[in-house]
């Protein structure tokens, strides 16, 4: 037997400019962001989504969950765009933190930042993609249906 | 009338920096309100100390305060709910007289912002909503009720204007609050000259004068069974209703953006306590952490019906004359924002209303007065009310 500590699952420190935990037990959403997908997580025994995905049922208590990905488009609920940052964040200054509604769920994120944000409207439909930023670490942005 | 009374409250005044430790800003609010009861720390059964730990040094902060206080050895408890703590605080304090367990309970509420240094109070601010899911893009305070505000004007057609009103009101009553932090006038034309510190924009469409300021402070509520009341004080502010929710913290969990529903659960809860209703509120403090927080907070409690909240502060409703005086202390945009001492500093402005010893602030002749205290954004809603007879 290897006498060398199990190594940590600490692929979620690759999620956001700035990450503030490494481990979770969804820690496959970022091998999905890696392969362009964005996952949310349904519930295998009672059908429940989940977004932002979880490992865990609040309805009724199962474990098992299962993929399903973030696809369609969903409508913008409201944004506003950021001209103070916390540490960490001044180079992506200025940015903008919105939510899309799917129906079945919500999406908290960013617009895209090529995005003019005076083309946003609220109640536009505005699809969730897959983002790699500049310090190469990963997240997903908003931009609009054409 | 109801069980549990306040018989005594105090205040520090709210400043930028406190040359002092936490326990001996906790003294200030404590001897004032022990002084105002007419009681020493050893006719209290028990503490709870209501603070944001993020801030402290202290580890276990209730202990040293107690210790400080001459509290011991007397129970203490520790709460937190963000930035509605004390009012949390009340509400246990509340229930342990209620049930018969303590006769007499002192809530201090306390933050000492400046405890940190500014980079750790920075890297703080950014871990304020789920850092697992929402701090990774770069989250802070002001954006997330700027996005309220953004629906909010996006339905109801609320102006820029209308949330500069709400500042200008909170300026004129920080101007005769001697335990404010900001003491000066704001105009709406701040807010329209580029070259003014309140027009800068923070997060669109809030600006600087949209939010308020960070504070170092503490606030002391004292409040008793009846028996104990009847022997103790003589003008009791009694508990009517004590009403409390939580939302999620994520926004992804929410179903309303142009109001808060921990707020309006909370009210419900603690109009139905107190068997009274919107109508009956003589003077009001409400969270105004952001200008727009006070709008939804007339819509949510009842004030005003969802949509029609700019018409209170336009119409001047709100201000001490008005139908329903709301925050004639400043409120916190400009008395600061001490976290865990801000719903105590509430609860002591409504006590002194309602006792008639509001000073240059007093509202005519009120009998009944509510408490709105908001942690995080609209994560925990607390709604308390009180009546003087």
């Amino acid at each position: 037997m290897s006498k060398t500590a199990k190594q940590e699952d600490v692929r979620f420190g690759k999620f956001g400019t700035v990450s503030f935990t490494k481990t979770t037990r969804v820690n496959d959403f970022i091998d999905h962001l890696e392969n362009g997908k964005v996952m949310a997580t349904r519930c295998s025994q009672c059908g429940e989504v989940f977004f932002p995905p979880r490992a865990d049922c609040c309805r009724c208590l199962s474990s098992a969950m299962q993929w399903q990905e973030v696809s369609g488009s969903g409508t913008l609920v409201s944004f506003s765009q950021l001209k103070f940052a916390p540490i960490g964040f001044d180079g992506d200054l200025p940015y903008s933190i919105a939510l899309l509604d799917y129906g079945a769920f919500r999406v908290f994120g960013r617009i895209d930042s090529r995005l003019d944000i005076a083309r946003l409207r609220i109640g536009m439909a505005m699809q969730t993609v897959v983002n790699r930023l500049p310090n190469g670490q990963l997240n997903y942005v908003f931009e609009p249906v054409d | 009338m109801g069980k549990v009374a306040i018989i005594g409250v105090g205040q520090s005044k709210f400043v930028r920096s406190y040359p002092g430790s936490i326990r001996e800003l906790a003294f200030e609010a404590f001897k004032e309100a022990a002084l105002d009861a007419g009681i020493s720390a050893k006719q209290i059964d028990a503490s709870v100390l209501c603070s944001a730990p993020e801030y402290d040094k202290q580890r276990s902060p209730s202990a040293i305060v107690a210790e400080y206080l001459g509290l011991n050895p007397q129970p203490t408890f520790y709460v937190e709910t963000l930035c509605s703590s004390s009012s949390t605080g009340l509400k246990l304090a509340y229930s342990l007289v209620a049930a018969g367990l303590h006769e007499v309970v002192a809530v201090i509420g306390l933050q000492k912002m400046s405890e940190i240094s500014s980079a750790e109070s920075q890297e703080r601010m950014g871990r304020g909503g789920d850092i697992q899911w929402e701090s990774p893009f770069g989250t802070m305070m002001p954006a997330y009720y700027a996005m309220y505000a953004k629906a909010h004007m996006a339905r109801y057609g609320t102006t820029l204007e209308d949330l500069a009103a709400v500042r200008v009101k909170a300026a004129t009553y920080g101007q005769i609050n001697d335990r404010a932090v900001y003491r000066k006038a704001v105009t709406p034309q701040m807010f329209t000259d580029p070259a003014e510190m309140m027009a800068g924009p923070v997060a669109s469409p809030l600006r600087v004068g949209d939010c308020c300021a960070n504070a170092d402070g503490a606030s002391c509520i004292i409040v008793a069974s009846k028996a104990k009341a009847a022997d103790l004080s003589k003008k009791p502010v009694w508990i009517l209703g004590v009403g409390s929710a939580t939302a999620s913290v994520n926004l992804s969990g929410r179903d309303l953006f142009t109001g808060l529903r921990a707020a309006e659960q909370a009210a419900r809860q603690a109009y139905a306590m107190a068997g009274v209703g919107p109508r009956d509120i003589d003077v009001a403090e409400v969270h105004d952490c952001f200008t727009i927080a006070e709008i939804m907070a007339y819509e949510n409690l009842g004030f005003a019906e969802p949509g029609e909240g700019p018409e209170l502060i336009r119409t001047r409703q709100t201000y001490k004359e008005g139908r329903i005086p709301v925050n004639v202390d400043g409120g916190l945009l400009s008395k600061g924002h001490p976290i865990g001492a801000t719903g105590g500093s509430q609860i002591r402005t409504i006590v002194l209303q309602l006792r008639g010893e509001a000073g240059p602030m007093q509202v005519k002749d009120p009998r009944i007065g509510l408490v709105h205290n908001i942690g995080g954004v609209g994560v925990y809603g607390n709604v308390t009310i009180l009546g003087n007879q």
